[in-house]
């Protein structure tokens, strides 16, 4: 029972992660319908800007983040502008393009910083767990769990309580129209964009005292992030919560029952038929291109 | 594009096709080393995802080259090393070995770290009858009659420690892996060490390559309470591993981990914090104190930074190229091939960094096992050092094989 309860909760701390991800990249794709591969990219610079931070400033995590949100934005805005913006009527080339973006970023930091793997320390505050019975948890990762939620409604209240959101969603249901309203369609696509690959940056910050920080980082991140995304169905914040919360508890629980190799597997087997059988995932929104 | 710019494009494409038959046509020869240098390969991946160690070992590796050359070369002849890189890439380390020993004729390649572009080299190290000179630990079962050698098998790392943990920590071993063959044969060997000492293995375990959350692998060791964590996990899990298991506040002196794979590099990237405690093992540490070690170490720090550290596989990419010139050294100038230098090297001592090391007619190396414990400041404190050199036995795990200096041998 014990290890159940605790299995739970590793399940709901890989799902927060995964959120964290996931989250800009559900942006970027349901406003703009840009799949972006150097989302990965954006990650790891996150976790970078959060080590040069540390290393140079001497600035800890906590106080980092906005920073991070900032710097990484400023580089999702510049791709974006450079980029992305001239290649929205071809989502073929997007794939192409941001893919080769993600290679660029990627050998620019390893010949700038260095291949070898990073050291950022986590933040003193949040060291140590608490403990309820039988259940440990460690206090950064409910801090990552509670923080992730907080991103997810601030996102959720930018998408439907704001004049920008509002914006958004009309250019989601149809560009052309709601150009004719006056949306200037384009400074929409560059703010979605920046704000996609801050959140990205920010979820590089807080994985930082978890995992190990190197040039490669984003790559195998981006997938988890991607099944996220298609599970939860293109677009949509909620189905991307619930897609991370049900992927987060699937890969614990098959990895307690199996072991992870195999629990791996078997939750990408999952994936495959829940596509199968819901193609466009688990809340798909509806959107007219 | 237009028109103009293609005939153009073709017409460059034509002119370096031209220049560059020639220069194919004139490799054809079999002669080694008969200019006035030795031609020697270096083939370690200074880009892509093994590069984080791989390039600690270029850098080891060349440097000997370059000790070699300043202090008057071998018989006076320079060496010439040529640098190549395959990119992380199994089948890329195949064709620039291939490369290397055909068109650039040398004599002996240095190379590789993960045994997956070892194996990529070896037919062809075999093919051309090469020598491929291998510094990592690897898992053993493996008798090539071109390739030397120098890290560590699974009983020099293993036999030493396995008795130690038992009567240090207790019989319990909970072996955490990622899922290939290195982890699966170093387990297999423990497995028998562990039979043989009345330990036994609470639960055996695989992450996939590159695995990043263990917060299961965590719950698991939690409610199991072994006194042992035997572990094989490499690179950047083994740093995720190591962050994440402090994080846990699991305590080492209870539950240590003792790692087969964790060097120098992993705890600069793990922070001597979360390290500190555990234990590795392994030839060399980077605190040993030895003339020679101190040598190495501050060659290494002051031409590539003083933040820089050396580890048990870049140390062994150093003392190869040493071993490499002292069997040139016994051989005739006129009659340098990779055949003569195999047989001339086999024997050999050096006083390498770790101690003095001693290549074995099976190609690989007698070493000086030791066990050390990580401190808050990134290095280890060497507590077991073995009283004598331990020699290399790559099928220890597969009673009635042995690896010979006539191959591999089966009762």
């Amino acid at each position: 029972m014990d290890v159940i309860a605790n299995q739970l909760f590793a399940g709901l701390s890989m799902a927060s992660i995964l959120l964290m991800i996931a989250l800009g990249l559900a942006i970027i794709y349901g406003a703009m319908g840009v799949i972006n591969l150097a989302h990965g990219e954006f990650v790891m610079l996150g976790a970078y800007a959060t080590w040069a931070l540390q290393t140079y400033a001497g600035i800890g995590i906590l106080p980092a983040l906005p920073l991070v949100f900032i710097s990484v934005a400023a580089v999702g805005w510049i791709v974006e502008k450079v980029v992305v913006q001239n290649l929205y009527h071809r989502p073929l080339d997007t794939i192409l393009a941001t893919w080769g973006i993600g290679i660029i970023l990627q050998q620019a930091v390893r010949l700038g910083v260095g291949a070898e793997s990073r050291f950022v320390k986590g933040p003193a505050l949040l060291s140590g767990n608490t403990e309820i019975g039988p259940l440990i948890m460690s206090n950064y990762r409910l801090f990552v769990i509670v923080f992730s939620m907080a991103v997810l409604a601030a996102t959720w209240v930018l998408m439907t309580r704001t004049e920008f959101g509002m914006k958004l969603r009309a250019v989601i249901q149809n560009r052309a129209i709601s150009e004719c309203y006056g949306i200037e369609a384009k400074r929409v696509y560059s703010i979605t964009f920046a704000y996609g690959a801050g959140l990205a940056g920010i979820a590089g910050a807080l994985i930082t005292p978890l995992f190990s920080t190197i040039p490669t980082m984003g790559t195998g991140l981006v997938v988890d992030a991607f099944l996220v995304v298609i599970v939860g169905g293109l677009g949509s914040l909620i189905g991307s919560a619930a897609a991370s919360v049900l992927i987060g508890e699937a890969t614990a629980i098959f990895s307690i029952v199996i072991n992870d190799t195999l629990g791996r597997i078997a939750v990408l087997a999952g994936i495959i038929l829940l596509i199968r059988f819901r193609p466009r995932g688990l809340f798909p929104t509806e959107t007219r291109r | 594009m237009k028109r103009r710019d293609f005939l153009g494009s073709l017409g460059a494409v034509g002119t370096a096709g031209m220049l560059s038959t020639p220069a194919l046509l004139s490799s054809a020869g079999r002669a080694f080393a008969q200019g006035n240098d030795i031609p020697v390969g270096l083939l370690f991946s200074l880009t892509g995802a093994v590069a984080v160690v791989e390039s600690t070992l270029h850098d080891a590796a060349l440097m000997a080259i370059e000790e070699i050359n300043a202090s008057g070369g071998i018989h006076g002849r320079q060496l010439r090393p040529i640098i190549e890189d395959p990119a992380s890439d199994p089948a890329t380390y195949a064709d620039r070995a291939r490369r290397l020993m055909i068109r650039d004729k040398c004599v002996s390649v240095f190379g590789s770290y993960t045994s997956a572009s070892r194996q990529a080299v070896l037919p062809v190290t075999e093919q051309r009858n090469n020598l491929y000179w291998y510094p990592t630990l690897y898992e053993g079962r493996e008798c090539s009659r071109n390739v030397m050698y120098g890290g560590a098998v699974p009983n020099q790392q293993q036999d030493d420690l396995i008795p130690w943990a038992i009567e240090n920590f207790g019989p319990r071993f909970y072996m955490i892996g990622n899922n290939y063959v290195y982890p699966k044969e170093e387990n297999n060997y423990c497995k028998t060490l562990l039979k043989q000492y009345g330990g036994e293995v609470v639960n055996e375990e695989y992450v996939p390559l590159g695995h990043s959350d263990f917060s299961s692998v965590i719950n698991r060791i939690r409610s199991e309470k072994p006194d042992v964590i035997f572990a094989t996990v490499v690179g950047d899990s083994d740093v995720a591993f190591a962050r994440q298991y402090h994080a846990a506040e699991l305590d080492p002196s209870k539950m240590p981990v003792v790692s087969l794979t964790r060097s120098e590099v992993e705890v600069k990237a793990i922070g001597g914090e979360a390290a500190a405690g555990h234990f590795s093992s392994a030839p060399y540490f980077m605190g040993h104190a030895t003339a020679e070690n101190e040598k190495f170490v501050e060659a290494y720090k002051s031409r590539y930074g003083a933040d820089q550290v050396t580890h048990f596989v870049s140390e062994a990419a150093y003392f190869q190229v040493y071993q490499f010139k002292a069997a040139l050294e016994k051989l005739d100038p006129a009659n340098i091939t990779p055949e003569t230098i195999r047989d001339a090297a086999v024997g050999l001592t050096l006083n390498a960094p770790q101690g003095e090391v001693l290549i074995d007619e099976n190609l690989h190396t007698h070493l000086w096992p030791k066990i050390g414990q990580w401190q808050t400041n990134g290095q280890a404190e060497v507590l077991i050092e073995s009283k004598e050199r331990v020699a290399p036995k790559p099928y220890a795990a597969y009673p009635g094989q042995s690896c010979t200096g006539q191959g591999l041998v089966k009762a």
